[in-house]
């Protein structure tokens, strides 16, 4: 544990990423302390520009909804489904990964040509239809993301085990007469679990952004102010509330940009302990 | 320390008190220090030493090659009177190719895959303006056809992984000498070859060397190969310059302790006879009993199609109780597969693996189980054949827990076995990370034996280790063996180490097993050519290494 | 001999996808809540029952499902994707008309994502390597995070507020100037200027995807043993890069690349929508506040046979640029 944490401090941006994400998990967690009523409600004047009123130091919208409160409650739904997703696409790719790279042969096959269809079709206009298909809810947005994502985890997992399986220790442990199911989880999933995770950093950046992209199409959940929403709202005001637009869309960015860091900096801490040699 | 004596100034290439620094990280704060030896013209030098000795970067020290974090801190590498560690990059740039020669280890990714081979010769002279128009087409098939390859007029337009790692080799040596440089550098060329492939490679730079009056620096870590074509020898350890001389005077008089200690790991031929007296003489029913043993693989052949390998075909032998057999073979022969089938980690086409007379052959995975702990492998790679995320304790009792072991005995035994390698008592807590290869392997030994095995199989065993540590292993392993009386299965590419060890050797060839024996009867009265030609390939045949009575 | 079984394989494999995305359309329909006519009516169902239960008819819904389905497919395969209440017009031809919007916007963001980002890669990678001039690589990585975190909707929005609006250089709305009547080479620049913006917007992802993958691969392959061959060689060391670097590290960027034009299929709705562009990226979204289930997934239809088939060329492509592949070799 103590080098993780000593390769992964040493890259600096990961800390930095570390710190933003913390941030914004913190306003998620106390929006609604911060912001008692929900950013739905209009609470004050319309298209109040930020730093100019006490009360709304984030301005308001056209409708009078206080742009502050909706950035605190988006970050949740921001983070609620982008993790979400991710968790579930990980456990079915890793599902269906291990059992494809263990196996081999018919089933492998099989699996691998379902994979690959799931990759081929284009996944942002996937989840677009599947999310129009099945009306627009938090259900049916995290179900479309998750059925775009779990590919390259399946694949990444299939070739982890595939080359696992191959290696030495591996055959070490058939050999002193472990059974294979523990063989499965005390010495290849271990070994397998540093790029999945990696990966998965990584695709709850992609689910957010996915998310947000959806959102200001008009296809998030009606009952949710998410960042993606508060874009899409700002577009006919442009010229106007400059701001309306520009605020939700750093917050996506600062959300994702951190999140990547951390992913990179996993990345580190994570690789070259593994393929480090002795001596 | 021996000094050459050689002709004053004539020397081709003279290396003066050269010392890099390593990086803060390094596991020592040089990488080579004050080294001082000269190469002559016509001579071949032959630079000994273990892993990590610096001897590569010398070599790349003197072509200017070195990575960017390591620079030459103080010395001179005189040629031609100047001194190439002040010269300019464009400089070197000219000299390389053309003045100086370098061929490298790994000959599978030596070459550009994207450029044909005739392509990546004809660039070096035209790097150097040589030869300008149809000449140099005409100088690139006299050159394939100088380091021996077929077809020249075919070959130059062939992609490299179309060659085999030979072949690429002589490309490489090709490319060195299109033209005709003074040095020659070579890095260990022929390591990653097999002996007999090795055997041609080391004749062809001899025979050039010969005709075009090279120096030739020629890196190497096995002194079969420095008997065989060394005029002078230089022996590095650690960085530094140990020991230099003319190599009759050091293969066979060394003075330096590290020189002698290598020399002594060199296996010797005709110990059989000292391990022979060790071992009681076994019972009469082998402990494995293999008959016609037949493994083969389909490998893709295009999109649709496969193509039968056939890996091994019709083996048969024995091995009794307290008795090593060896199969020695080229990569290709079937040695491994051999050993995986012994294991059962693959299926057989057909056959018997009779152990202590059931055949277990036929056995599914689940039937077999309950019997594995009577049949054991150590494997080649110390690096990959230990979960770095375990503990050296754990590795060793998991094979007696899965097997049924109570936990408190499994540690009990765990600990004694650690006692019974030769590794210190802390191991059991620690990371396979923190061991060298020698003792990984002894960790692997540890686990192969936790199991009490009537049969240890070892998969090149130690090919990935040095020389020295190669016989410390070895010595452990005999010691192991009289002391327990396990059957060994010894697969290896080396036939001087089988000759060491083996009470019985097996030469395998293409699947098949050509000759069996004593060491005695496969060395002195061979009756197959293909072990002929494998005797005389092996290298360092004409040389007996000195017996030695190490200095402790 | 082979070439041709390769691609007759290939093709085979293109062509299930696509199948595939045509049972796939068929379950969605059926599998989400309500009455699948209805759905299919969209918002034309609330208001005109004849049209519901002409669709009801047409699409055999009342008949087993196989049958359901194979009239699907035979419809599709006679290019019969329906019927948009909205436009009065077959699916098909609302689609044809607006794709070649669609793939100009795509082929300038994928040429202007390329070259930038190989560029960029290649620039970052030979300052870290070389050891010169190291801040062209913190730049590079710099702007390549930022730009992979940045929501391209977003993005585009930011653009329009300053290039369009506040600087007026840019037109931020459609393909051409509306009225304006433009011919010839007038009109070639209109569009062009209007390209700008939605192509770079839908670009700058892909910028910084390329950059940080041939950064990377650049980077592996100098490290390969034959690099340093070469330089034993004494091959100077731009020529080093150019002949035995370049190309080995860009073959698996351009598989890549192929790959990502799937994403970018779906970035062009964004951007379509974003910039009014008039192709069916615009289209989706226009299907989407219509309620035209019909119009959208024929338009998902034709957006995955596209990225199929651009897939399959790149597939093609590669084997002609890799001299291992093909022959039975491991690249």
């Amino acid at each position: 544990m103590k080098p993780f944490l000593r390769q992964f401090v040493a890259h600096r941006g990961a800390v930095v990423g570390l710190v933003l994400l913390l941030v914004v998990i913190l306003v998620a967690a106390f929006a609604s302390v911060w912001f008692a009523q929900s950013p739905w409600t209009m609470v004050g004047q319309p298209l109040l520009k930020p730093f100019e009123s006490g009360e709304f130091p984030l301005g308001t919208d056209m409708l009078g909804r206080d742009i502050g409160a909706g950035l605190a409650y988006g970050a949740r739904v921001s983070l609620l489904i982008g993790v979400t997703s991710t968790l579930v696409a990980v456990c079915l790719g890793v599902l269906i990964g291990a059992v494809a790279g263990y196996k081999g042969g018919a089933i492998d096959d099989l699996l691998m040509r379902f994979t690959e269809f799931f990759q081929t079709i284009p996944q942002f206009a996937m989840a677009l239809v599947l999310v129009a298909i099945f009306t627009p809810s938090i259900y049916s947005i995290v179900g479309a993301i998750t059925i775009v994502s779990w590919p390259p985890v399946a694949r990444l997992v299939r070739s982890e085990f595939l080359s696992l399986k191959q290696r030495e220790f591996v055959q070490a442990a058939v050999v002193i007469g472990q059974r294979p199911m523990r063989i499965v989880f005390t010495q290849i999933l271990p070994n397998a679990m540093s790029p999945i995770i990696v990966t998965a950093s990584l695709m709850t950046a992609t689910a957010i952004l996915t998310e947000s992209s959806l959102s200001f199409l008009g296809l998030g959940d009606r009952n949710l102010m998410s960042w993606g929403y508060m874009i899409g709202a700002a577009r006919t005001m442009l010229r106007e509330a400059a701001w309306m637009s520009l605020m939700p869309g750093l917050a996506i960015l600062v959300t994702v940009l951190a999140i990547n860091l951390i992913g990179e900096g996993l990345n580190d801490a994570l690789n070259p302990q593994l393929r480090k040699r002795g001596d | 320390m021996h000094n050459a004596t050689h002709k004053a100034g004539a020397a081709l290439l003279s290396v003066e008190g050269l010392t890099v620094r390593l990086p803060r990280l390094g596991d020592r704060p040089y990488a080579v220090r004050d080294l001082s030896f000269t190469l002559d013209k016509g001579e071949i030098l032959c630079i000994v030493g273990e892993s990590g000795s610096g001897k590569s970067i010398c070599a790349n020290a003197i072509m200017g090659l070195l990575p960017g974090y390591l620079t030459p801190e103080s010395g001179r590498i005189l040629y031609q009177g100047t001194d190439l560690l002040q010269q300019s990059e464009e400089t070197l740039q000219g000299l390389r190719g053309r003045k100086l020669g370098m061929i490298f280890q790994e000959p599978m990714s030596a070459l550009n895959p994207i450029m044909t081979v005739g392509e990546q010769i004809a660039e070096v002279m035209a790097v150097h303006n040589d030869r300008p128009g149809k000449a140099r087409q005409a100088r690139t098939l006299e050159l394939l056809e100088l380091v021996g390859l077929p077809e020249p007029g075919k070959l130059q337009h062939a992609y490299p992984f179309r060659l085999s790692g030979g072949q690429r080799q002589r490309v490489m040596i090709a490319m060195a000498l299109a033209l005709e440089p003074d040095i020659l550098i070579a890095d260990e060329p022929t390591t990653a070859l097999d002996v007999t492939t090795q055997a041609q490679i080391l004749a062809l730079i001899k025979q050039i060397q010969l005709v075009m009056r090279m120096g030739v620096m020629f890196i190497t870590h096995d002194f079969g190969v420095v008997a065989d074509i060394a005029d002078r020898v230089a022996v590095m350890e650690k960085g530094i310059l140990v020991e230099q001389g003319p190599a009759a005077e050091v293969l066979n008089r060394p003075s330096h302790a590290y020189t002698r200690r290598l020399i002594d790991a060199v296996p010797h031929r005709r110990s059989a006879a000292a391990a022979e007296a060790g071992s009681k003489r076994g019972g009469e029913t082998p402990v494995l009993d293999v008959r016609q043993l037949t493994k083969s693989y389909s490998v893709p052949d295009g999109l649709f199609r496969k193509r039968h390998v056939v890996a091994v075909q019709d083996v048969s032998f024995t091995v009794q109780r307290g008795r090593t057999l060896g199969i020695v073979g080229e990569s290709g022969s079937g040695k491994s597969t051999i050993g995986k089938c012994l294991l059962k980690l693959v299926g057989i086409d057909s056959g018997q693996i009779l152990f202590n007379g059931s055949d277990i052959a036929q056995m599914s995975q689940a039937e077999f189980r309950p019997m594995r702990k009577n049949v054991q492998m150590v494997f080649q790679d110390p690096f990959a054949s230990l979960n770095p995320r375990h503990t050296v304790g754990r590795i060793v009792m998991d094979g007696q827990l899965a097997n049924g072991v109570a936990r408190g005995k499994a540690e009990h035994r765990t600990r004694e076995l650690l006692r019974l390698v030769e590794l210190h008592v802390g191991a059991f807590d620690r990371y396979p990370g923190e061991f060298s290869g020698g003792q990984r392997q002894r960790i692997g030994i540890a686990r192969a034996l936790a199991l009490d095995p009537q049969l240890l199989v070892a998969d090149e065993l130690l090919s990935a280790l040095d020389a020295s540590v190669q016989a410390q292993v070895l010595q452990l392993l005999m010691k192991l063996q009289a002391q327990l009386q396990i059957a060994m299965v010894f697969i290896t590419h080396d036939l001087r180490v089988a000759a060491n060890i083996c009470h019985h050797i097996a030469v395998m060839h293409r699947g098949r097993i050509v000759e069996e024996g004593t060491p005695e009867q496969v060395f002195t009265a061979p009756r197959h050519e293909y072990t002929r030609k494998l005797i005389a390939a092996t290298p360092g045949q004409s040389w007996e290494p000195p017996r030695l009575a190490l200095a402790a | 001999m082979k070439f041709l079984s390769l691609l007759v394989f290939r093709l085979g494999k293109a062509v299930s996808v696509v199948l595939g995305v045509v049972v796939v359309n068929f379950l969605l329909i059926r599998l989400a809540p309500g009455d699948p006519a209805s759905i299919m009516a969209g918002e034309a169902g609330a208001t005109d029952a004849e049209y519901v239960n002409r669709l009801r008819e047409q699409f055999g819904l009342d008949l087993p499902l196989i049958q359901q389905l194979l009239i699907y497919i035979k419809n599709v395969l006679q290019f019969d994707l329906g019927f948009s209440y909205r436009n009065r017009l077959p699916v098909i031809d609302l689609i044809l008309e607006r794709l070649p919007a669609t793939l100009l916007l795509m082929a300038s963001a994928f040429v202007f994502s390329l070259v930038l980002g190989v560029l960029a890669g290649v620039f970052a990678s030979r300052s870290r390597y070389e050891n010169r001039h190291k801040w062209v690589d913190s730049a590079v990585m710099s702007g390549a995070l930022l730009f992979y975190a940045t929501p391209q909707f977003w993005l585009a929005l930011m653009a329009i507020i300053f290039f369009s609006l506040t600087l007026g250089w840019l037109p931020a709305y459609g393909m051409e100037s509306i009225g304006a009547g433009l011919t010839g080479w007038n009109m070639v620049v209109d569009v062009a200027a209007h390209l700008v913006l939605p192509t770079v917007s839908l670009g700058c992802f892909f910028v910084a995807v390329y950059a940080r993958l041939t950064r990377a691969s650049m980077l592996e392959v100098m490290g390969m043993d034959f690099v340093k061959t070469a330089r034993a060689k004494g091959v100077p060391s731009g020529q080093v890069i150019r002949r035995h670097v370049l190309r080995n590290a860009l073959m698996p960027v351009v598989t890549f690349a192929g790959i990502q034009l799937g994403q970018m299929a779906g970035g062009a709705v964004l951007a379509e929508t974003v910039f009014g562009w008039p192709g069916i990226g615009r289209l989706m979204f226009d299907s989407l506040s219509q309620r035209d289930y019909q119009l959208l997934l024929g338009i998902f239809l034709v957006t995955s046979t596209m990225v199929v088939t651009f897939n399959l060329l790149t597939d093609l492509l590669y084997r002609f640029i890799d001299p291992r592949v093909d022959q039975g070799a491991t690249p």
